[in-house]
């Protein structure tokens, strides 16, 4: 069999950590190849290797049988390597034609000649059913219409090997059934593509082969149709990994938090982005919020966090209204915040992971003296936490957390916010990310908190994360709460037709 | 060894010292350009700095340093929390008016305190000063460059006019002599003799030992930090980002306004001069800034090797070069120097291939 892209025996080390220790990977013409690993594995890196982004300390790298040299990526480029980031790079004001075109645009006297480009940009997005408007502005495109400029960008440039690094994180499940069946298309079109999830759904959907990686390390590399889900997570993590979310049963205790017609303006349209929202969490039990990106979660969350005011309704949170309380008297008062993005706010990406664990800590008597930082406090309280979680970086506590993997900054986060023993967790995506292995241990200490009669506002797009682990589930729609169902009962095409606004009820 | 050559404080000092030399390559290219037969002699001049009319020449140069430590300070300061301070100069003249019109008018204070009533007077007045920008960035999101360019030029304009109201030297088209709040010597006039050096070098030391203390070691400093590096982050941690902003301005802007206070009751024969012109110790403060890396410790040595340069320029009149080339080269090898700092990923990179290669 013939392979497009070997990369053979490559060791890439970083200070404090081996990233790749000798890794083979082989990828075969035509095909999608998998690779997967735990957070921290060394997945990113291996594919910047590819990219030239890195230069590994020993291997090679052969394409279509040759050995490639490739130092930076313009050589990359060269060899008809294209990669779709973990955190995309596009300009935000550029439009998706100028974007697509940067780098490679044909000038004329002066002037950027756009009509070929924008011909051709048009052919392949029918081509391959991208549904994508040149002349749109970045910043007025949705993410998983960023991706797909990320997609055209790399056709646009005849690309033949495809690397996709984590592009259904930040997707929408609909969104990201569109692009699995993109990949498929591509991959017919003879095109090879390197595919990097943490769900096995995924893989089980259109990969052919998987690669395994451990801890830096090759574990095999295996064909997709013969090796079962619980196969792939164990030669993942070492161990057998429970699926299925093991919770007793609930025993609500009193209302901790009550929102009472709560409406919240939006910042883009005339409309409300949250209207009228009115509901009870209780102690003892996991409440999610469900339904499709953009129906006014983010706004739900910010406002009962405090980021965001709050247009007319009010909060009473353990019997004291925070209608108007500022976000630190909220997070001081007992409630904890997972945010939805992990770079926007929740890290301080050039703060160490000890500093960032203690974002919203540093100011209590334990992190803090007259003022003064409590630096053996602080660190002594990072190590804790970066054992208790498992938390992977090359410099333990010193690790500046922009030099993490993107699953670790996640679990940094996590733990930071459970360690803070909230009376009440808001959880948004909390698992994002993240791999089979954490995010089992995730969930687990989600029941924990419920156990222990503390509540847990969870925020999922993600369907079995909201079946498994909730106690309760409330739809959003347009801003509205439009059904309540009992995760135990409630099937998942019953919650499909509350999520897409075709069935509503009213709650009382 | 190996471990040395990566570690990051090697890496920024080598980049700081790697500029520096790139600046002096470039400095040499003008002054051949514009005399080849003393441009030997005047770069060796400028080469030894400092050194060059012995104790006096560095007391000169730690009294040069002195002004610039703090508006270095200023501009690295207000960087650290994300902000571009442009304004040093505004604050600088009006601390510098401060600390003049309180030396020669408030004639009721002792003379023993008066120099440090002054110099107070001189930093309050420049955080007042920086005020005005950090308001409008905090709570109108006016960007700071702009009103702090603003607030400069009416800095300048306001100190003329209230020289000429207050403490003017109509002979000399000047500010009177503040004789009475002269900042001592403390010894320091002996040890360099024949220079202007005062205690002044050591306040704008100790200042910035304490900005290095309150950036790296305090809660303060991490929320300011915090705030420069990601401000939505800072908010959502529940700090007031605002309320940070404003501050770390107005810190700004009293360490540029004390800097005009030490430079102006040196006892130095320096006056304000009623003329149109921003005062370019300000602005030397962004260069040392770069060159210092933003950090309290790295600008003092930062200012002194700018000051260091500027004295060896003072000598170079020796050589008969005009005093247009001498600025100009000085200018050439501060802001090159500063600038080509901006290369350090190409000088990590360098280092790193180097160390691959074997
Ligand atoms: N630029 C860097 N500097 C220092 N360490 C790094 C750097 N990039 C990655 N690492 C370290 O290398 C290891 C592998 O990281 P990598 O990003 O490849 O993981 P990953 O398999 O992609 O994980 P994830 O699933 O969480 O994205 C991690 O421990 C990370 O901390
Ligand atoms: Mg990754």
């Amino acid at each position: 069999m013939e392979y497009v892209i070997e990369m053979l025996n490559i060791t890439k080390e970083f200070p404090g950590i081996i990233a790749n220790d000798d890794i083979t990977l082989q990828v075969r013409k035509g095909e999608i190849h998998a690779l997967l690993g735990e957070n921290g594995a060394g997945k990113s890196t291996l594919m910047s290797v590819l990219f030239g982004l890195y230069k590994a300390e020993k291997g090679t790298i052969k394409v279509n049988g040759q050995v490639a040299k490739i130092h930076n990526p313009n050589d990359a480029k060269k060899y008809g390597i294209g990669m779709v980031h973990q955190h995309f790079k596009l300009v935000h004001n550029f439009t998706v034609l100028e974007n697509v075109v940067l780098g490679v645009e044909t000038v004329e006297n002066g002037f950027l000649k756009l009509k070929d480009a924008r011909e051709k940009v048009e052919k392949i997005s029918k081509q391959y059913n991208l549904f994508i408007d040149p002349d749109a502005l970045i910043s007025d495109i949705s993410v998983g219409m960023e991706q797909r400029v990320e997609i055209l960008k790399m056709l646009y440039r005849e690309n033949e090997i495809l690397i996709f690094d984590e592009p259904t994180a930040v997707l929408t499940p609909q969104e990201i059934d569109e692009l699995m069946k993109i990949m498929k298309n591509l991959a017919s079109e003879g095109k090879s593509i390197i595919f990097i999830t943490h769900k096995l759904n995924e893989i089980k959907q259109v990969a052919d082969r998987v690669t395994v990686l451990r801890k830096g390390k090759y574990i095999a590399t295996v064909d997709v149709a013969t090796t079962s889900k619980e196969e792939m997570s164990e030669m993942m993590v070492g161990r057998k990994v429970l699926f299925e979310v093991e919770k007793g049963e609930q025993k609500p205790g009193e209302v901790i938090l009550e929102v009472k017609n709560l409406v919240v303006k939006s910042k883009h349209s005339h409309k409300n982005a949250v209207n009228n929202v009115s509901f009870k969490v209780r102690r003892g039990e996991i409440l999610c919020i469900a339904g499709i990106e953009g129906n006014g979660q983010t706004d739900l969350v910010y406002a009962l966090t405090g980021l965001t005011p709050i247009e007319s309704g009010s909060l009473l949170f353990k019997g004291s209204d925070i209608t108007h309380s500022t976000i630190r008297q909220r997070s001081v008062s007992g409630i904890s915040h997972i945010p939805e993005d992990r770079h926007k706010h929740g890290l301080v990406l050039d703060y160490n992971l000890a500093e960032n664990l203690v974002l919203q800590s540093y100011f209590q008597k334990d992190y803090q003296n007259n003022g003064f930082l409590k630096f053996e406090a602080i660190y002594k309280h990072a190590t804790d936490l970066i054992q208790q979680f498992d938390i992977r970086s090359g410099e333990g506590a010193n690790s500046k957390t922009r030099s993490m993997s993107g699953g670790n900054q996640q679990k940094a986060i996590v733990a930071r916010e459970i360690d803070k023993n909230p009376d009440l967790l808001i959880a948004v995506q909390p698992t994002r990310g993240l791999d089979v292995g954490a995010i089992e241990y995730i969930h687990k200490k989600l029941v924990e908190q419920r156990d222990a009669g503390k509540a847990v506002l969870l925020v999922s797009l993600e369907m079995i994360e909201v079946m498994n682990v909730s106690d309760r589930i409330l739809v959003m729609y347009e801003g509205e709460l439009v059904g309540q169902a009992d995760p135990r009962v409630v099937s998942q095409q019953e919650l499909g037709l509350y999520m897409s606004g075709s069935k509503r009820e009213v709650i009382e | 060894m190996n471990k040395l050559l990566k570690s990051k404080g090697f890496q920024n000092a080598s980049a700081s010292i790697l500029s520096i030399i790139f600046g002096f390559v470039f400095g040499f290219i003008v002054l051949l350009i514009s005399n080849p037969a003393n441009a030997v002699g005047g770069f060796l001049t400028i080469l030894s700095g400092g050194f060059t009319g012995g104790m006096k020449g560095l007391g000169q140069t730690l009294y040069l340093a002195t002004p610039i430590i703090m508006t270095g300070l200023s501009v690295g300061f207000a960087f650290k929390t994300g902000l571009f301070n442009i304004g040093a100069s505004g604050q600088f003249i009006i601390g510098a008016f401060t600390a003049v019109f309180i030396a020669v008018k408030a004639t009721f204070i002792p003379t023993e305190i008066l120099w440090l009533v002054a110099l107070t007077g001189a930093f309050v007045a420049g955080g007042l000063w920086a005020l005005v920008p950090g308001f409008l960035k905090a709570y109108r999101n006016v960007n700071e460059v702009i009103a702090s360019i603003m607030m400069n030029y009416i800095g300048m304009y306001l100190v003329n006019f209230m020289v000429v109201k207050t403490v003017f030297d109509a002979a000399r088209n000047q500010s009177m002599t503040p004789t009475r709040a002269i900042i001592p010597k403390v010894g320091l006039d002996t040890l360099f003799n024949g220079s202007n050096v005062n205690l002044g070098i050591i306040i704008a030391i100790l200042v910035a030992i304490i900005a290095y203390i309150v950036l790296e070691k305090t809660t303060f400093g991490y929320e300011l930090k915090a705030c420069g590096y990601n401000r939505s982050a800072s908010q959502y941690a529940g700090m007031n980002s605002k309320r940070n902003i404003l501050l770390s301005m107005v810190i700004a802007g009293a360490f540029a306004g004390l800097g005009g206070g030490l430079l102006y009751l040196a006892g130095s024969g320096k006056h304000i001069q009623v003329v149109d012109i921003l005062a370019a110790e300000g602005f030397n403060g962004i260069p040392v800034a770069l060159l210092g890396l933003s950090n309290p410790i790295g600008i003092i040595f930062a200012a002194i090797f700018v000051a260091y340069i500027n004295v060896g320029g003072f000598y170079m009149q020796l050589y008969k070069f005009v005093p247009e080339v001498i600025s100009i080269m000085v200018a050439a090898i501060i802001y090159l120097s500063a600038f080509s700092l901006f290369f350090r990923e190409q000088i990590s990179a360098f280092f790193k291939k180097r160390t691959e290669g074997k």
